[in-house]
């Protein structure tokens, strides 16, 4: 397996529901499979040996496939409560923002707006930069996901976040980094030939590294 | 209703009459309307796709592997040919092999013969619909060869990348790929009313509702949800080829339109789709596990009624495709909640499956192999598919190479392993020889156990966040380690090893058909009525005053009250 780190708050919740289900799914994947084999084993041909002769409407034998049935159905509501929780907490709900940044799209690139030294988006000191996103750790972002041209997908995969970016809309999301360092941004979506090559980096600073970047970047852009 | 049948019936014979005299030579085979040489120009066009749809998944898994090599036999791969190649490799393994060969030639071959009509009820639209599909498999490869290359925008074709040409760069190639799939649709379409009406129409006196194999089922059933599901596509295709040409904006959020309604229109076809060609693949293969393990089918009522409920049911899951694409969150726990639902009646299905060995005396021919293989691979994609239904899970697999190698341990076991069972099943009908065994096991082996290896390493890149479509993964750090570059070579050298196999596989095909024992009427012990004419069956199916009657269900392997282990449907009692 590749180690891939956890690099958000909800990056574990996702893990841990991918985890349980791979519990879930595996047993029945290798209860069936261990069956199936099993069942083949048992009963290959022998000589002179004629095969049962079976409906499949005798209760006693039909047991085998509804008491089945009606367990995948209890594990798919397990499954289903555990997937919409993490879901609400990445997706549907979002907690106050400390910073909101904007990320744009376009044929193949992505440009990020940071709110600069006065935290507000769409003001004289936003600093842009592309293909590189600064952030502080520990702080909820909120991002505002835009598109120029086609549809593109703003990928983390540390922070196991992935969210379209769709033009003529502005869609919001979160994210909270819990680690420093700098990571993969990619486009999951298919954006024509330079699809390959829409990489971006995330750097991920702490208080003092972030207001540095920033006092840096803003004073060269605001005149 | 057998009365009505048996009318029917009464005039194909005339019509058929009336088309003996027909086209001679070569033209006979051209401008046949007899549904086993349409089934055949099916079979063999399908075949030949796969080839082509086999050959651009050895260009790319070669520069996958090896990023800038010049691969044998193509040369060095840019990244418009990378795009264009992927783009339709999956155009083409799903509408020009799964469809042709599963419902299309199976369909056309089986259901009149196992129905016990001598053709299907409208041999002129038959012959129609697969002049149409060579149509729409002749612009499609002639699309790859346009000024500007193929279209590269993915077979999902999202726009506003597939409606722009200056976005896409293929301006001409996406339209000829966009005209050839809306093509193979009114291909199917026309294929699939014949399906339907010759199953409610044609049958033989005495077959009703529940005597019918379930492979014919299943096929009818799929024709159905494909007519019900391709009509929003068809519309939707329409508006991106105005968009692409004429410059409307249904899709341009700048004049009023929304690059979202192409997702959902596609979709809910899209989801559908992977249960028009399920059905028929497990429909071949409960039919070959019955015959081999000489028993009823456990359940023949709980599997019809299930094969429905799946179909009705995957009318509701459409956007757990776009969980992440910018509909609104809320609607994605509807979808989770519709998408697990379907595990129920899909385990249903497998569980049957599996029961239907119980108490056999299972023997293990190709045929066999292949259908048990089925269900052992496809077990493996169907689990997967909980994770990608799962919205929370999704958010993560969405677009990596775990939901590629998912789909394809679905697609691989229906369209490549279920179209093998059949071919190795139904060859002694179709050619009146057996095939070669040992040949056969050979191919088998060396097809499924080099599958594993390829998509096995896939589902554990896609866990490391490898996404999909990328030419080369330099630009991408984490994706760029040797310890992934090893798995991607891993992946590419399994798929060289599966493509050689298949050699062995067409030498069986030409030997057995050339020197092959002489298949008689019914190699297999099988109760169906396909096996009650010569092989191959005469025009007609069956001389006029032999046409068959029927008197019981198709699975009466091993019954009490029975010498012989098996009971063939148009025996009278």
């Amino acid at each position: 397996m590749i180690d891939i780190i956890q690099g958000s708050t909800y990056a574990g919740d996702i893990d841990n529901l991918i985890l349980f289900m791979g519990v879930v799914v595996g047993f029945w994947f290798f209860a069936a499979e261990i069956m199936f084999f099993w069942l083949i084993w048992k009963y290959r041909a022998k000589d002179g040996q004629k095969s049962r002769y079976l409906t499949g409407r005798e209760r006693h034998v039909k047991r085998w496939i509804t008491w089945p049935h009606g367990l995948v159905l209890v594990c798919d509501i397990f499954i289903v409560w555990a997937s919409i929780l993490v879901w609400m907490d990445v997706k549907q709900t979002l907690p106050e923002a400390d910073h909101t940044i904007r990320i744009t799209g376009q044929q193949w690139a992505w440009t990020f707006q940071h709110p600069g030294a006065d935290n507000e988006l769409d003001t004289a000191d936003d600093i842009f930069t592309v293909g590189e996103l600064h952030i502080e750790v520990d702080k909820n972002y909120h991002f505002k996901l835009e598109s120029r041209d086609v549809v593109h997908s703003f990928s983390v995969p540390i922070f196991r976040i992935k969210q379209d970016a769709v033009p003529g809309r502005s869609i919001t999301g979160w994210f909270n980094a819990t680690v420093m360092g700098e990571y993969d941004i990619q486009c999951a979506e298919i954006c024509g030939i330079g699809h390959g090559v829409m990489a971006a980096r995330i750097s991920i600073e702490d208080a003092n590294q972030h207001a540095a970047w920033v006092a840096a970047n803003s004073v060269s852009t605001t005149p | 209703m057998s009365d009505t049948a048996v009318a029917v019936q009464h005039d194909e014979r005339h019509a058929h009459d009336d088309h003996h005299h027909g086209p001679q030579g070569i033209l006979k085979y051209l401008w046949s309307t007899d549904h086993k040489v349409i089934a055949m120009q099916y079979l063999f066009t399908g075949m030949f796709m796969a080839v082509i749809g086999g050959f651009m998944a050895y260009v790319f898994r070669m520069q996958l592997a090896f990023p800038g090599i010049s691969v044998p036999g193509f040369g060095q791969v840019s990244p418009g040919e990378y795009n264009a190649l992927v783009t339709n490799h999956g155009t083409i393994m799903i509408f020009w092999v799964a469809m042709p060969v599963l419902i299309a030639a199976f369909g056309n071959y089986l259901i009149p013969l196992m129905i016990g009509a001598d053709d299907m009820v409208f041999p002129k639209i038959n012959r129609l619909s697969f002049q149409i599909f060579l149509l729409s498999a002749l612009i499609l490869l002639a699309s790859l060869f346009v000024q500007g290359g193929g279209f590269g925008g993915a077979w999902t074709a999202y726009p506003p990348l597939s409606a722009v040409g200056e976005y896409n760069q293929t301006e001409l190639g996406s339209s000829l790929w966009l005209i050839a799939v809306a093509l193979e649709f009114v291909a199917f379409l026309l294929g699939g009313i014949n399906f339907i009406t010759t199953l409610m129409n044609a049958r033989a006196p005495g077959m009703k509702a529940y005597d019918i194999p379930l492979v014919a089922w299943m096929i009818v059933i799929a024709s159905i949800l494909f007519m019900l599901s391709v009509g929003p596509l068809i519309a939707g295709a329409v508006m991106l080829l105005f968009d692409q040409t004429l410059g409307t904006g249904f899709y341009d959020p700048a004049r009023g339109g929304d690059p979202i309604l192409w997702q959902h229109l596609f979709w809910f076809f899209g989801h559908p789709e992977v249960y028009v060609v399920l059905l028929p693949a497990i429909g071949i293969t409960i039919d070959i596990i019955a015959t081999f393990s000489r028993k009823k089918v456990f359940g023949y009522k709980m599997m019809l009624y299930t094969a429905v409920a799946t179909g009705v049911l995957s009318f509701f899951v459409w956007a757990h495709h776009q969980f992440v694409a910018g509909i609104d969150p809320r609607m994605a726990n509807v979808f989770t909640v519709t998408t697990l639902l379907i595990s129920v009646p899909i385990a249903e299905l497998l569980f049957v499956i599996i029961a239907t060995l119980y108490g056999g005396s299972i023997r293990l021919t190709t045929p066999m192999l292949w259908a048990l293989a089925f269900m052992a691979e496809f077990l493996l994609g169907g689990v997967t598919g909980i994770f990608l239904g799962a919205s929370g899970a999704d958010i993560y697999f969405h677009d990596t190479y775990f939901v590629l190698a998912h789909f394809h341990y679905t697609f691989f076991p229906i369209a490549i392993i279920g179209s093998f069972a059949a071919f190795t099943y139904w060859f002694p009908k179709m050619f009146g020889k057996m095939m070669d065994e040992r040949l056969g096991k050979i191919h088998f082996w060396g097809t499924v156990i080099p599958f594993n290896f390829i998509f096995i390493p896939l589902f554990v890149l896609g866990m490391g966040g490898q996404h999909r479509r990328i030419y080369n993964y330099q630009h991408f750090p984490e994706l760029a380690s040797a310890e992934m570059y090893n798995l991607r070579e891993m992946a590419t050298y399994a798929l060289l090893v599966m493509l050689a196999f298949q050699l062995v596989f067409f030498f069986n095909c030409i030997k057995s058909w050339m020197n092959g024992k002489a298949a008689g009427r019914n190699p297999w012990q099988s109760n169906t009525l396909e096996w009650t004419t010569e092989s191959p069956p005469p025009h007609g199916n069956w001389p006029v005053d032999e046409m068959p009657n029927v008197y019981r269900g198709p699975y009466e392997y091993a019954h009490p009250d029975r010498e012989e282990d098996y009971w063939p449907q148009n025996e009278p009692s």
